[in-house]
């Protein structure tokens, strides 16, 4: 601006001299020239100086202002004051809370009121629940470390029928050292592959016609487990439990000692960077007292017997998973079977008489499931169950009590839709030969979602 | 019980009978965390990576491979903020290892000694995979790296005292050389300063803080959900309104969804090694910034 005004003024008074200067004689006027022209030199030097001080005048403000910037950019960028410490809030020490809801459509084309898996004494829950629509268990979880040596929680599970059940209720050490680890209170049995795994996490809406039909779907026990880690580069792990055994294929019982006791041990590892692998040998006893069960006799009658003695079970489990390069993201597979073997020897109560005798029984099942993830949120999965009556004697009761030769086999494929890991929308179809001569087609039709806390999920 | 008895009375025989490993066991939850206790701890640490730059460290599954290495780790070196939520607690509780659980000093979270940013002001599943604790990427700016590395020097020293003084020596000598390396590496990245780019996840924002780039648009639709086509077609429409130069991505991410967008954006798309051994340039810490640097640089060309 400056320099333009001196530029102009300069401009103005070279044109304004010679036009006032008109009548002068040629001296004069050669003078004035002179003049001017020293004025002009003058004036352009002045121009010059003054042009050349402002350009270092603006660049001296612009270097002083981008200096500025750097240090603000450096400022914000190297803040590395310790990060404000949380607010002082008991509310802070809050326990993580974890809410699973899930509701289910069901189509049975058999009556669902007489599911059965022939050849096998029931017990716990087994079936393909009701027919239409209903809500299955909500999951209530609040879990949290209890101080540096405990974390501890309890899960409730709400049914649909609007009962309540404490489904764990645990404390477990964390503060141990040499891979031990104990357990206390109310937890899923660590037997098997899936038996400790929450049902929100099975891949399938059941789970398998062996848990059913062994375990009475899942086995949870009042008691202590220990485990202990090996210090190995494999993964090796051994575990107890003594317990109440008050759950199939235990039963309730007065008595000051345990009801059930459990040994397993699993192995697992990585093969390169793309398979992992777990499996595992469990053995189950439990002393059930007069563990009542319904059932139809020869003549027809449906009847309530008890069974009383010893069950041995013995589970072989695996589980092979592939994930590309290891990141199962995008695709991955996952293979898994069990395999159980049961042997229960004591005496069984036939209720019409009654009459007592002993009994014994070899019996055994297995499933084989796999769950492809072949798109980001789709996955699709195959089971197929399989049980085998196997050797069943009643004594005297052979008389009143079938003996099936029968095998129970069920397929069942699954399309699940994940909008996120918190959501999950599930089809299956399946075909269920549980009945003997009796097929019943089941859809079902499932969402399961999970709010607030979520735990990490177990391999 | 007696077969109980008997395993693990075989089991121990087997422990007893292995060499005594003398180094301190460190696991690393990231690749960048076990570069750098080997850059501090030289031969006195035996490091264990629990994932790789190829895996999303947001969704690792509990293996059992990594139960049986946090067992015998003396030291975990990890992000922390939350990015470790859906597989380190489960590895914690499985491992029966008394030093490395949180609060103690065999629990080294890497995040807690850095500023964070995008440190959300709304906690909502709604707004998908949020960290409350802020953004957990923060190993692409070296500064961090540089922090950090006083913290775990001062950790490494703490948990194995006697070869503190070795400890020391070690962080001094990396900081110095880490110092000069980040010289070069503003110099070499100041051409790039005020560029606008594309992002697939939100992995980079200690990346743009340091460099001064210009994150103009996210292609995933909320933290950790894939993007979508739709969303893609507003990323489109969006870049062809406010252009970036490139859409970059980390090495572990699917490449579709940003290959998709660069060839109708028509600009490149850039694969960052995100941490080391995310491409095959990226041996260490300082090969990995070396090559985010060139990367950026040829895309910008």
């Amino acid at each position: 601006m400056l320099k333009h005004t001196l530029l102009a003024s300069g401009i103005a008074m070279m044109l304004g001299q010679p036009l006032s200067a008109a009548a002068a004689d040629n001296a004069e006027l050669r003078q004035i020239r002179d003049e001017i022209q020293q004025m002009k030199e003058s004036y352009e030097a002045r121009i010059q100086a003054l042009e050349a001080r402002l350009k270092q005048a603006e660049s001296a403000a612009g270097e002083a202002q981008s200096m500025a910037r750097k240090a603000d950019e450096k400022a914000d960028q190297v803040a590395t004051a310790p990060q404000p410490a949380a607010p002082s809030n008991p509310n802070a020490f809050n326990p993580e809370i974890s809410l699973i809801l899930s509701g289910i459509y069901a189509n049975l084309s058999k009556d669902p009121a007489d599911y059965r898996i022939t050849g096998f004494m029931p017990g716990g829950e087994i079936g393909p629940g009701s027919r239409g629509l209903s809500l299955t268990e909500s999951e209530l979880g609040v879990y949290a470390n209890i101080d540096p040596n405990f974390y501890g929680g309890l899960n409730f599970a709400l049914a649909s029928d609007n009962t309540t059940s404490v489904e764990e209720a645990f404390v477990q050490t964390i503060g141990l050292s040499q891979g031990l680890s104990v357990k206390a209170g109310r937890f899923f049995s660590g037997i098997g592959y899936l038996n400790a795994q929450h049902a929100h996490t099975w891949d399938f809406v059941d789970n398998p016609l062996a848990y059913q039909a062994f375990l009475g779907t899942q086995l949870g026990e009042d008691g202590v487990q220990v485990k202990w880690l090996a210090p190995t580069e494999t993964f090796v792990e051994m575990g107890a439990e003594i317990g109440r055994g008050k759950n199939f294929p235990g039963s309730n019982r007065d008595k000051n000692g345990a009801g059930a006791g459990a040994i397993f041990a699993h192995a697992g590892g990585d093969v390169g960077t793309s398979h992992s692998w777990r499996a595992g040998l469990s053995y189950l006893r439990t002393s059930p007292q007069n563990r009542q069960y319904a059932d139809t006799d020869l003549a027809g009658t449906a009847i309530t017997n008890a069974f009383n003695g010893t069950s041995k079970l013995w589970i072989a489990d695996f589980v092979w998973k592939w994930a590309p390069l290891g990141n199962p993201v995008y695709s991955n597979f996952k293979l898994q079977g069990e395999y159980f073997r049961r042997t229960e020897d004591g005496s069984v109560t036939y209720a019409v008489g009654p009459v007592t005798d002993a009994y014994a029984s070899t019996q055994s099942g297995a499933y084989l499931q796999g769950i492809y993830q072949f798109l980001p949120r789709w996955r699709v999965g195959l089971r197929r169950d399989q049980l085998d009556a196997g050797s069943v004697d009643y004594g005297l009761n052979n008389v009143h009590l079938a003996r099936p030769a029968y095998e129970p086999s069920k397929n069942s494929l699954m399309f699940d839709y994940n909008p996120s890991e918190f959501s999950r929308i599930r089809l299956q179809m399946a075909q269920d030969k549980s009945r003997q001569g009796v097929t019943d087609n089941q859809l079902f039709l499932q969402y399961q979602m999970s709010l607030g806390a979520h735990g990490a999920h177990l391999f | 019980m007696k077969m109980l008895v008997k395993v693990l009375t075989i089991l121990l025989l087997i422990g007893g009978t292995l060499p005594a490993r003398a180094a301190l066991n460190v696991l690393a939850c990231e690749p960048e965390w076990g570069a750098l206790a080997r850059e501090l701890g030289g031969d006195k640490v035996s490091v264990s990576d629990a994932t790789t730059a190829l895996q999303d460290p947001h969704r690792i599954q509990a293996r059992p491979s990594l139960i049986a290495r946090a067992r015998s780790a003396d030291l975990l070196a990890c992000t922390g903020s939350e990015l470790e939520i859906g597989w380190l607690p489960i590895l914690l509780r499985q491992s029966g290892n008394d030093k490395i659980q949180p609060g103690k000093p065999g629990n080294f979270e890497a995040a807690s000694f850095v500023q964070k940013l995008e440190v959300p002001t709304r906690l909502d599943r709604a707004e998908g995979d949020v960290h409350p604790g802020g953004n957990p990427h923060i190993q692409t700016d070296p500064r961090n790296i540089a922090r950090v590395a006083d913290a775990l020097a001062r950790r490494l020293a703490e948990v194995d005292a006697g070869n503190a003084a070795y400890y020391q020596a070690r962080h001094k000598a990396f900081s110095e050389r880490w110092n000069a390396a980040m010289q070069r590496w503003e110099k070499q990245a100041a051409p790039l300063r005020g560029m606008a780019i594309a992002v697939q996840h939100k992995g980079f924002p200690y990346l743009e803080n340091w460099l001064g780039l210009h994150e103009v648009a996210t292609l995933e639709p909320k933290p950790g959900v894939e993007p979508s086509s739709s969303h893609l077609g507003e990323v489109l429409a969006l870049l062809q309104r406010q252009p970036a130069k490139m859409v970059i991505r980390a090495a572990y991410n699917d490449g579709r969804a940003s290959e998709w967008l660069a060839e109708r954006a028509k600009i490149p798309a850039v694969v960052l090694p995100f941490t080391v051994g995310g491409t095959d340039q990226a041996k260490d810490l300082f090969s990995l910034f070396d090559d985010t640097v060139q990367r950026l640089l040829d895309a910008a060309k």
